[in-house]
């Protein structure tokens, strides 16, 4: 995983609530078994509209996604928070995240930064005075700057520990084989297996 | 924590299930059992695949084919579907997982299946990529979806890193009045706490209500949990649990489950426990539920009609409303009994069980689906299935005038091909009424068995109080 520190980019304003993982990337895109190549699905039926803001220039080089709140409802699916960072995300701000997408982006590298709504507001006002204006999330800070408007925001204080060095979850879990292998020593017996199957 | 005086059940579980805890950092958790299924996972095999890395417990893994699977007879003719399932099946091979395939006897949708068969226990940490995971809760687990990333790390270790959630309890008091089921209880809970209401908390669905409902009426409720936001949702083991496990294939047997048994009645929150929220919902005054809207927290009463999107609250509120009229071409002010649809879909892990066949099959008996719709009756599993077919419930629907398919995720997602068109209108017993959700641009209408049943019948949105008697069967005159 790419380390996060600082980051600087255009930011794009997305003036809706409850922006559900089935809009970030329809079910048809899952179809794929690689890693790469969902930068197209993204918002894929709302693209379809020659106004959207991801249609437009310069939001189309955007990289810091100004979200409302309840953003990535719905699905698990982590196909959403890859086909954001495909299409150049970095960042996304917004006062309120559904919980498997925040831990999916965590993984990732993709920084939800959680911020107060009236925040949110006025970086929404300032990116709609001037299109094209750049945001700079600073994550050992926790603040924001775009334009005249200086916010912090919060991130678990462990996701950006690993964001900011890069680290991979499961290396930093094999190292605590012991404790697992402790902890499966004194599972009850009649806990169910799945070889045991009467088929 | 030894100690576990004043817990909440969903703190039982977390306590029980600590593989290391450290301050700073989330706790590591066990998990008893990893569902795997075909469109969250190919992607965690390669990460294994590149780091050279096992499966640590194959033997707690299971994955089967649902959300591609074509629900007729015949090939997989969609060629990157194919590829899909294909994948599953190699990586299910190389890594030792059992993979139950398409005609398996134990194929079906991950979260009818796991019941099912028995793996789903009381007292259980359960995941799989795939957030209507929370269905398991139903029987006193601590099970919550995962992304692809998070497959991976349980593939590999067994365990997830999580800071604890928050519980929530949700009290529904007194007996439902006749027509009414879980699917409204649960429609009820999340109009009223909206679809971020539950983020960050495990949900506990008690009160006498909740007792009084069967395990598939608790899974339901547990199932759509997701929908307002929380992960996990769950119900306290208790006798209606026990009986529906007793004797499945993976149940315990002999002194085993008397040990299982007596572990299980300990599950319960403590009176003293506190929770972090509750809410009290009166069982007494629901009636059905049904959608209006393009999320499944816009919901009215059946009885009452489109809502003015002036009094949805805040501006935002406002302008979500006014963009899901659009989207699903309705105007305020309609009374949703004169909707009509286009489709009926009655299916899905929410409602594709066979208590839920069971319930719609006699509503349907004797009577015709109104001409012009189409309905689709696709069971959860192949076990479901089969059952229904011993039961002849699936002459009852084919006489009706409705398809019969096989087991799988079909219309409530849309990857395999049964999709709306665009425009279409469709009542159905899924749990997502998103834009596209059922197939690009089509509209849904998130309703329950009943409801899916008496609509088809009637052509408009309906409940069975709406319809006459079987002996004069209705579809004929509509
Ligand atoms: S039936 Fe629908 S909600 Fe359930 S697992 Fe399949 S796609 Fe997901």
């Amino acid at each position: 995983m790419e380390p996060f520190t600082t980051h600087t980019g255009i930011g794009v304003p997305m003036r809706r609530s409850n922006v559900d993982t089935d809009q970030i990337i329809p079910a048809h895109w899952l179809k794929r078994v690689s890693r790469t190549g969902f930068e197209e699905g993204l918002f894929s039926r709302w693209r379809e509209d020659p106004g959207f803001v991801l249609n437009t220039e310069p939001y189309a080089r955007g990289s810091v996604l100004v979200a409302g709140p309840d953003f990535g409802t719905g699905s698990s699916r982590e196909h959403a928070v890859w086909a954001l960072q495909q299409f150049g995300f970095r960042a996304v701000l917004s006062s309120k995240f559904a919980d498997i997408f925040r831990g999916n982006s965590g993984k990732q590298g993709l920084l939800t930064a959680e911020l107060d709504q009236g925040d949110i507001e006025l970086i929404w006002k300032q990116l709609e005075a001037e299109p094209g204006t750049e945001v700079t999330v600073d994550l050992p800070a926790r603040s924001v700057v775009c334009g005249d408007v200086t916010a912090g925001f919060r991130v678990d204080d462990y996701v950006a520990w690993r964001l900011e060095n890069g680290l991979d979850d499961i290396s930093l879990t094999l190292q605590h084989d012991e404790d697992i292998a402790g902890y499966e020593q004194q599972r009850p017996g009649w806990k169910p297996t799945v070889t045991a199957a009467v088929d | 924590m030894s100690d576990t005086s004043g817990m909440t059940l969903a703190e039982k579980l977390w306590a029980q299930h600590v593989v290391r805890s450290v301050d700073g950092e989330p706790d590591l958790l066990y998990i008893d059992l990893h569902l795997v299924h075909e469109v969250t996972s190919p992607q965690a095999f390669d990460g294994l695949r590149e780091k050279g890395r096992p499966v640590r417990r194959p033997d707690l893994t299971l994955a089967t084919e649902d959300h591609n699977v074509p629900t007729t007879l015949g090939p997989v003719t969609d060629l990157t579907s194919r590829t899909q399932l294909e994948a599953l099946k190699a990586n299910c091979d190389e890594f030792g997982i059992v993979h139950h395939e398409r005609g398996h006897r134990g194929q079906g949708i991950v979260h009818v299946i796991g019941p099912e068969l028995g793996l789903t226990q009381p007292g259980m940490t359960i995941v799989c990529g795939d957030s209507h995971t929370s269905t398991h809760g139903a029987f006193g687990a601590l099970a919550f979806g995962i992304g692809t990333s998070e497959v991976e790390h349980v593939l590999a270790t067994q365990t997830l890193p999580l800071r604890p959630f928050r519980t929530m309890a949700i009290t529904v008091e007194g007996t439902l009045p006749d027509g009414v089921g879980a699917k409204d209880i649960i429609l009820a809970v999340i109009n009223r706490i909206g679809t971020g209401g539950g983020q960050g908390y495990v949900l506990e669905y008690r009160g006498p209500a909740i007792e009084a409902l069967s395990m598939e009426g608790r899974m339901t409720i547990c199932n759509m949990s997701i929908e307002a936001g929380a992960r996990a949702g769950m119900v306290a083991p208790d006798e209606t649990t026990f009986a529906y496990l007793r004797g499945r294939p993976h149940a315990p047997t002999g002194a085993d489950w008397d040990a299982a048994v007596d572990a299980w009645r300990q599950l319960r929150t403590d009176d003293d426990a506190v929770f972090d929220a509750e809410i009290v919902i009166d069982g007494e005054e629901l009636s059905p539920y049904v959608t209006w809207g393009t999320n499944p927290a816009q919901s009215v009463q059946l009885g009452q009609s489109v809502p003015d999107p002036q009094t949805a609250g805040d501006d935002d509120a406002q302008d979500a409303a006014r963009r899901a009229l659009t989207y699903m071409g309705l105007e305020a002010g309609t009374p949703m009994r004169e909707i009509g649809v286009d489709a009926v879909f009655l299916g899905s892990c929410t409602n594709g069980r066979i208590e839920d066949l069971r319930l719609a099959a006699d509503i349907l008996r004797g009577r015709t689906i109104a001409p012009g719709v189409r309905m689709l009756v696709v069971p959860g599993s192949h076990a479901v299935r089969q059952q229904a077919e011993t039961e002849g419930l699936d002459q009852v629907f084919l006489d009706a005038g409705a398809e019969w398919r096989l087991a799988g995720c079909s219309m409530c997602l849309g990857m395999n091909p049964d999709q709306l068109s665009p425009e279409e209108r469709c009542a159905s017993t899924s749990n997502r009424n998103f834009e596209g959700r059922q197939g690009a641009r089509g509209r849904t209408h998130l309703v329950s068995p009943a409801v899916a049943a008496a609509t088809a019948v009637r052509g408009t949105l309906s409940s069975p109080v709406d319809l006459t008697p079987t002996d004069a069967p209705q579809g004929a005159l509509v």
